[in-house]
This record gives structure tokens, sequence and C-alpha cells, in this order.
């Protein structure tokens, strides 16, 4: 395995301007991105999730060559993203949910085509990508159209195309699937996932959509005020902040003795002791469900999976998450912004 | 292969062409503009024979040098007047993901055709004063009729681009920029004489607008400086336009540093 995106230390730092009373102003530093050290391997899917401003998508537009870091270092496919943007660039494919890469004017094969005289892709290889992409994301019926005209769904999935089409070596996909319908939700998924399951390209994914975390990503990168609060699986992450999954069983007579199983903590007993829930605690669903048969006969069960969104709302929340990060609570407004309210709830 | 900047140029005059009916619209509007530049120069000179010292048919041809090398720039770079809103919004985000140069492609994606007509009447404009004009023709003078408008298109250009760049600092920077420009194309319109003391030092002089048309025209008409400057100041349009270019290059680098990519 090499590795193909390596951050230490990554800062990003924007000034923004307080604005005391009328006339007075002062400026402020306050860090976007503050010390994120990340590595990802080759072929890795990596989810990277944190709250709005939480510094995902500037840690993103870092690693891109978009912006330009305040401190620390980043390399993705061994270059330095800024000095070597336009080389970069070739490497890698950049999708932005809210933002479209395509010409607005152009039908999408046109586009396409564009695209492969700016990459410089040999003919061959670009038919071959758009014919594999055509397939799996059923492009052909609006394949020309202006782009201009095209739904949401349909767009994103030519953005993703057009992300492909010079065969990059990573994929940074900033909220693919925000503001799509449910089937197109699932295209842009089962694509992802099948892109995953080549193992050739890296895909680092932003998402506020914890379904896409779900189906996609092994590993989960958590971010809070710029910095990572988490790095590793989903289920690491459910051990750390207490989430387990549950098996709810109804039984035909209620249990005679004290429920005891070890493994297991009883979470609740509802109807007279005819439906008990278990969480499970170092047992597998199976044993304890094996375990309670041989006890009791058993009229119903259900395995309940843990709420992601809960364990995540929860590590948003947790106080004890950046000790020394800086307490922009309420205090910064930002001069120029919209409705001069504070930048965090 | 087609060559990535030529294949977005071509794209985009396909783009455009899918508005026919606006485009035309565009074209004839943009170019009566330009006409009005001419029309304010002639019926000034319907109350008074000379202005600054300039018959009507020189002070033409300081207008049509003017004018071409003014519309030449807008024509390749009038529309990083753009920047702002690809700043302001984040869409330059979309700009700097490709492996491409960013002004080029800026600039390419971007060509505002409906500009030609306004290139094509400024060529009009200089061929019909210089004919007017009472030249006696050198090799040295033809070299100059060329020189000077295409050195005033890069001089201008480079201001265009030089006075975008602030919005990378300052993004709600209005029209400060182009106010810039503008002024120092209405300087180059007319005689410098007929402006006064700190304006014309600064624009003429200092920002290097007076070598745009003013000083090659003399050359052009053999007429001697009323300010008293050398008869070689005709030649300084290159000149004052390779600083100009570094200066906007140098801006430019230095922006791009500062893009703080707003919005999502």
């Amino acid at each position: 395995m090499s590795t193909v995106i390596e951050a230490y230390g990554l800062r990003k730092d924007f000034t923004v301007r307080v604005r005391h009373g009328r006339l007075r102003r002062t400026k402020r530093t306050v860090a976007a991105v503050d010390g994120v050290d990340l590595t990802v391997e080759r072929g890795e899917l990596l989810g990277y999730i944190g709250p709005n401003g939480a510094g995902k998508s500037t840690t993103l537009k870092m690693m891109t060559g978009i912006l330009t870091p305040s401190g620390g270092s980043v390399r993705v496919c061994a270059m330095a993203p800024v000095p070597q943007r336009r080389r970069l660039a070739r490497h890698i494919g950049v999708v932005f949910g809210q933002r479209s890469l395509l010409w607005w004017d152009l039908p999408l094969r046109e586009s396409f085509d564009l695209l492969r005289h700016i990459y410089r892709v040999p003919a061959d290889e670009h038919a071959a990508r758009l014919r594999r992409c055509r397939g799996l994301l059923d492009l052909d019926e609006f394949l020309d159209t202006p782009v201009r005209q095209l739904s949401l769904g349909q767009r994103m999935r030519g953005e993703i195309t057009a992300a492909l089409l010079h065969g990059p070596e990573v994929l940074f996909l900033d909220e693919p699937t925000i503001g799509l319908d449910l089937l197109s939700k699932q295209a842009v998924r089962g694509f992802v996932a099948e892109l995953g399951a080549g193992g050739d390209t890296t895909v680092v994914l932003t998402t506020h959509d914890l379904n896409d975390i779900e189906r996609l990503t092994r590993r989960l990168v958590v971010i809070d005020h710029g910095r990572v609060v988490h790095d590793g699986t989903l289920e690491s992450l459910h051990q750390r902040y207490g989430s387990t999954r549950q098996v709810v069983v109804d039984l035909a007579e209620p249990l005679a003795g004290p429920v005891d199983m070890p493994g297991a903590t009883l979470a609740a007993s509802e109807a007279d002791g005819h439906r008990l829930t278990f969480a499970l605690d170092g047992v597998g669903a199976g044993e304890l469900v094996a375990r309670l048969a041989a006890v009791a006969s058993l009229r119903d069960l259900s395995i309940v999976e843990p709420d992601i969104e809960d364990v995540i709302a929860r590590l948003y929340r947790s106080p004890q998450r950046a000790p020394d990060s800086p307490p922009v609570t309420g205090e910064i407004v930002v001069a120029d912004g919209p409705d001069g309210g504070p930048t965090r709830p | 292969m087609a060559n990535p900047y030529l294949a977005l140029l071509r794209a985009q005059t396909r783009a455009q062409a899918s508005y026919r009916t606006s485009f035309a619209v565009d074209v004839v509007s943009s170019t009566a503009a330009t006409v009005f530049d001419v029309v304010t120069v002639l019926v000034l000179f319907r109350v008074t024979t000379s202005l600054g010292g300039f018959s009507v048919r020189e002070a033409l041809v300081v207008v049509g040098l003017s004018a071409c090398a003014f519309h030449a720039a807008d024509l390749a770079v009038g529309e990083i007047e753009k920047l702002r809103h690809y700043v302001r919004t984040g869409l330059f985000d979309t700009v700097l993901v490709r492996p491409l140069r960013a002004l080029p492609q800026l600039l390419l994606s971007n060509v505002p055709l409906r500009v030609l007509g306004r290139v094509a009447l400024g060529v009009v404009v200089l061929v019909v004063a210089l004919v007017l004009a009472p030249i006696e023709w050198t090799p040295a003078k033809v070299v100059l009729t060329v020189v000077a408008p295409l050195a005033g298109a890069v001089f201008f250009g480079a201001m265009f681009v030089a006075t975008s760049t602030v919005t990378f600092w300052w993004i709600e920077s209005g029209e400060i920029a182009r106010s810039l420009t503008y002024a120092g194309r209405d300087l180059t319109t007319y005689p410098i004489t007929v402006y006064e003391g700190l304006f014309r030092r600064v624009f003429a002089f200092g920002l290097g607008f007076g070598f745009v048309a003013y000083y090659p025209a003399l050359a052009l008409l053999d007429r001697d400086d009323p300010l008293g400057l050398p008869g070689w100041l005709a030649w300084m349009s290159p000149a004052v336009a390779v600083p100009a270019v570094a200066v906007a290059a140098l801006c430019w680098r230095t922006g791009i540093r500062h893009y703080r990519s707003t919005g999502s």
C-alpha cells in the first residue's frame, strides 16, 4: 500500500473583522482548520464528516490546491497542492455538490469532449471510461441535453463522470448527494461503492448524509472546530461513545428468575416482562439469542442497529472534544456576513 | 489532440452562439456605444476648432489609436471584471481544479465576442483618421502605426488584470477597479494637453496612459510636444507595457494565494 494523502498539522486561518458598535472593528484570526493530521492509503474510501463550519470543505480545498494552507504540510499524490496545482489536477478528480464543474450551456457530451482536451486524455482511454460511466450511471438519455436543463440528479451523475474521465488516483467528493432525491442518491452511492470496490481509486467523501457513510465507508474521520475528533471505523466510533446494537425479544412467557446474560445488559423490560431489550456489550447477537432460547420460548426477535446520527450528534456536543480550542461560540461576528449574525449557533 | 486552451475557446464560442438573438443584439448595442465615443469628439469640434492645440483631424488619430488599443484589450481580457463575481461566489474554485493556468482559463471561458464589433470600429476610425490627417509616411511610422495600438492593448490589458485582483483582498471592491482603468481610457481618448496639472501627471505619466495614444500620435503627425518632452517618447508604449504586465502578473500570483473561497 502506498500513501496517497498525507497531512501534518494542517491549518487554515481566516481573518474576520469583528464589529464593536458602529465603527470600531478589530481583526481577529479564526482557525477553520486547526492542526489536522491525516494519512490516506491508496484505495481507501474515507468518510470525512463534521457539522457545518467544522472545516471539512476547507481541508478538501487545501488538498486540491484551491486554498493555500496557513501552516502545517499537506501532500497529495506526493505533490504539494498549491505550488504544483496544475500537475496535481491531472491526478485528482473533484465533485462539488453545491457547485457545477460542467459548462452550463454545453450538452454533457460536449463537456466531456472538452475535458478530454483539457486533461489531454488519449481518445481510447477517454472513450472506455465514458462507456463505463454511461452504463453505470444511465447517462444516455440526457447526454445531448445542455447542462442548464438537467435535473440535479442528472447533473450530479454528469459531474461524477466528468471527474473520472481522466482516470484520477484520488476522487474528492464534497457532499455529492446533497439535495438529491432518493433514487439519485442510490445511483450515486451505488456508483461510489463500485468505484471503492475496485481498489484503485482513493475516495474522500464529505457528507451530511450519514446514510452515505453507513453504506460506503469503512473509515470515518470526524472533524469539529477544525480538529480531528475521531479517526477509525464506524464500529469503533460506536464503541467509544457507548452506542451498541440491541436485541429485542418477545417471549411467550416472562422469565421466571432474574435475567442475567453475561456480555449483555438488560436495557428495558416491557409488557410485564414479555418484551425484553438487551444492549450487546461484548457478546454476539446470535449467541445471546441462543442462550435466551435455551431458557425461554421466543415468539419474535429483532436486532436494532445503533443510530449513527445519535452518535455523531453526541460527538459534536461532547464537551471534552477539544479542550484548548478557541472559544468561538457566539462571540465572533463576521463583518461581511449576510445577517451579521454569529458564525456558529 | 487540440490545445486545451483552444478547445476552451471553441467551446465557449459555441455556447455563446446558442443564444443567437441575444448575441446579435449585444454586438449591435456594444458597437453603438463606441460610435458615441467618436461622436462626442466630433461634437466638441463643433464648438471649437482646436482641442488642446490639436485640430479635429489630428485629434481623431489619438481617438483611433486609443479606441483600437482599448477595445482589443477589452476583447482579450475585458471579462476579467467577472473575476469579482467568481471570487465572491467561490466559483473560482472551479477554475483552480483544472490542470490549466487560471488566468487564461478564466478569460477564455468568457471571451466577449460582442466586443469584436467595437474592435472593428476602432480600426475603421484609426484608418479613416490616418487617411484624413496630414501624415508624411515613413517606414518607421508604418511600424509605429502597428506597434502603438498593440502595445496600448497590452498596457490596457495589464491594467484590467492588475486592478481586478483587488477583489482577492477585498471582496466587496465594487467598481473601484474598473473606474481606474476607465478613467485612464478616457484620458487616452483626447490629447493629454486638455488635462490639467495633477490629474495629467498622475494618469498620463505616473500610470503611463499618456504613452498609449498621445505620444505615438505626435510622432505620426510630426508635431512637437506642447509639453516640451522629447520625440522618442512615441516609442515608449512598449516600454510601459512591459512593466505593466510584470506588475499585473505579480498582483495576480499574490492574489490567488489570498483567495478565500467563500460560499460552501
